[in-house]
């Protein structure tokens, strides 16, 4: 910190310094430095004679007067130490800022200050959500092939039939997800890594499958888990509530693949892929904020869009 | 020798943060890209370069799986990369010193001049102003750069919340493309640049962090 206030307080002093050797503006000038520079004008000062050295001792036999800098030449050299002071000083400042950044402490497998960046992202994002915004929305001939990435999980093996789905405590069938209407949208899927593809997501809307086994008022997290736990996301209470959060049991028309997560996923395009919990099992409601797999290793929490 | 006033304080400040902010914007930023490399140069299906880094030299650069950490930092100093720029930009506005920096109708052929001059196609120096009319093509052009990040930047980070954006610039993945290729702008801005630095020489260099030049006539 004393590095910091020391910086700002030369900072000021070559603000002023700069201002006074503006030579050619300026009639309100100090008086002392105007008056150097105005005594210049017409002369050759690069001649060294222009400085009045001390008079030669010996006058047949003249040595070279003891060069002195000009006004100018000493201005350049005091605004010269104090810039490349500041400069100095600051660049070791950035330095150790740098090292200290990067060897902090690590929450959620990146450095703190990190961590609680994206949470304070986190917070401005929810502050400007709003549920009315909408992923934007394809006609059937924008589709693209849906890429099958993240098996966490999910094993080729397992029995849909004996599948059931776990909300805060009721237990239902497939069939009691498809109950509820059936909400269609051709949206585009995100993935973090960068890459995104345009998919039909058939299901029954979050919102509505949530009205019935309603969490207790000022709820703020909904968490979702795969059989045995084996990948896990939490997800703000707005974003559960989002229009186009879906739970899935349709892509492009056709049942989940078991590579989709079948019998049942997340299809929720205000988040990253990663939120897209495939193959749920369980639904719980609560307000410590929940788990989520790729939050423990390094990655953004809230990973909204 | 006659000092001159060159660079003021606050210019000065904004350009030497931005230098290592852009800097971590542009190395966080390769991390993230590292996890979905798929921009190339070429022309239909003939490609000329693709923009990507065979695995083992990515791991070498420690660049490889960093794809978590990368965001971190980008979504971190993003804010410090915006505020100095928009700082920048009111500074400039409110101070008058854009009359030096914008393009005007002479820049262009101006431009033109110099760049002939610095490829040794022509005799006639640049004209002795603070900045000439390429400079000024080129700080103009480097700040719109800045804004189209922060806008693609945006729309790639809040694709619903900001959707009207990400359709502006024809959806989320060309929004991403944009963001990418506006990132190699600034390393062809670097190169040059600093190129051009060390041609001008020491007195120049020196303006930009005392703030005066030494003007010889």
């Amino acid at each position: 910190m004393s590095e910091q206030s020391g910086g700002g307080d030369q900072k000021s002093e070559v603000a002023g310094d700069v201002e006074e050797t503006a030579s050619d503006v300026g009639p309100d000038r100090e008086p002392g430095v105007g008056k150097e520079e105005t005594s210049e004008v017409g002369e050759d000062i690069d001649e060294p004679t222009a400085v009045a050295g001390p008079p030669s001792v010996d006058a047949r036999r003249p040595t070279p007067a003891p060069r002195l800098p000009t006004p100018e030449e000493a201005e350049l050299r005091r605004l010269s130490r104090r810039g490349f002071l500041v400069f100095g000083a600051g660049s070791i400042a950035a330095y150790a800022g740098w090292k200290w950044l990067t060897h902090a402490k690590r929450i959620g497998d990146v450095p703190w200050p990190l961590r609680r960046g994206f949470e304070a992202n986190e917070k401005v994002a929810e502050a400007y959500f709003r549920e009315a915004r909408l992923s934007p929305t394809f006609p059937p001939s924008a589709l693209t092939r849906a890429r099958i990435n993240g098996g966490i999980g999910l094993h080729a093996n397992y029995d849909t039939s004996a599948w059931r789905l776990d909300i805060d405590g009721h237990t239902l069938t497939i069939d009691d997800i498809e109950a509820f209407p059936k909400r269609t949208m051709i949206t585009e899927f995100r993935c973090i890594e960068g890459w995104s593809y345009i998919a039909k997501w058939s299901g029954a809307r979050l919102s509505e499958v949530m009205a019935k086994f309603p969490p207790p008022p000022n709820t703020r997290y909904v968490a979702m888990e795969t059989p045995g736990r084996e990948y896990y996301v939490g997800l703000d209470m707005q974003s559960a509530m989002h229009p186009q959060t879906l739970l899935a049991y349709e892509l492009d028309d056709q049942p989940l693949t078991w590579q989709h997560g079948s019998p049942l996923r997340l299809a929720i395009p205000v988040k990253y892929g990663i939120k897209n919990i495939k193959r749920i099992a369980a639904i719980r409601y609560t307000n410590i904020k929940p788990a989520d797999y790729w939050a423990e290793r390094g990655y953004d929490w809230y990973s909204g869009h | 020798m006659k000092l001159e006033k060159k660079h003021p304080l606050a210019i000065r400040w904004f350009h030497w943060v931005n230098f290592p902010v852009l800097l971590i914007m542009v190395w966080s930023g390769l991390l993230i890209y590292w996890a979905n490399p798929v921009y190339r140069i070429g022309l239909g299906s003939h490609t000329l370069l693709k923009m990507t880094l065979r695995e083992p030299l990515y791991e070498k650069l420690h660049i490889a799986y960093r794809l978590a950490e990368g965001m971190s930092y980008h979504f971190f100093f993003m804010w410090f990369f915006a505020i100095n720029g928009i700082a920048y930009v009111l500074y400039t506005i409110l101070s008058g010193e854009w009359r030096y920096l914008v393009p005007n109708r002479r820049s262009f052929v101006e431009a033109v001049q110099v760049t002939l001059h610095d490829l040794h196609l022509r005799r006639e120096a640049p004209p002795r102003r603070k900045f000439n009319g390429a400079q000024q093509i080129a700080y103009t052009a480097i700040i719109l750069m800045g804004f189209g990040s922060l806008l693609t930047g945006l729309a790639i980070y809040k694709p619903v919340q900001f959707s009207w954006l990400a359709s502006l610039f024809g959806g989320y993945p060309m929004a991403r493309f944009f963001h990418f290729w506006i990132t190699i702008g600034y390393v062809v801005f670097f190169v040059i640049h600093i190129a051009q630095v060390i041609k001008t020489g020491w007195n120049n260099f020196r303006a930009m962090i005392v703030g005066v030049e030494v003007v010889n006539e």
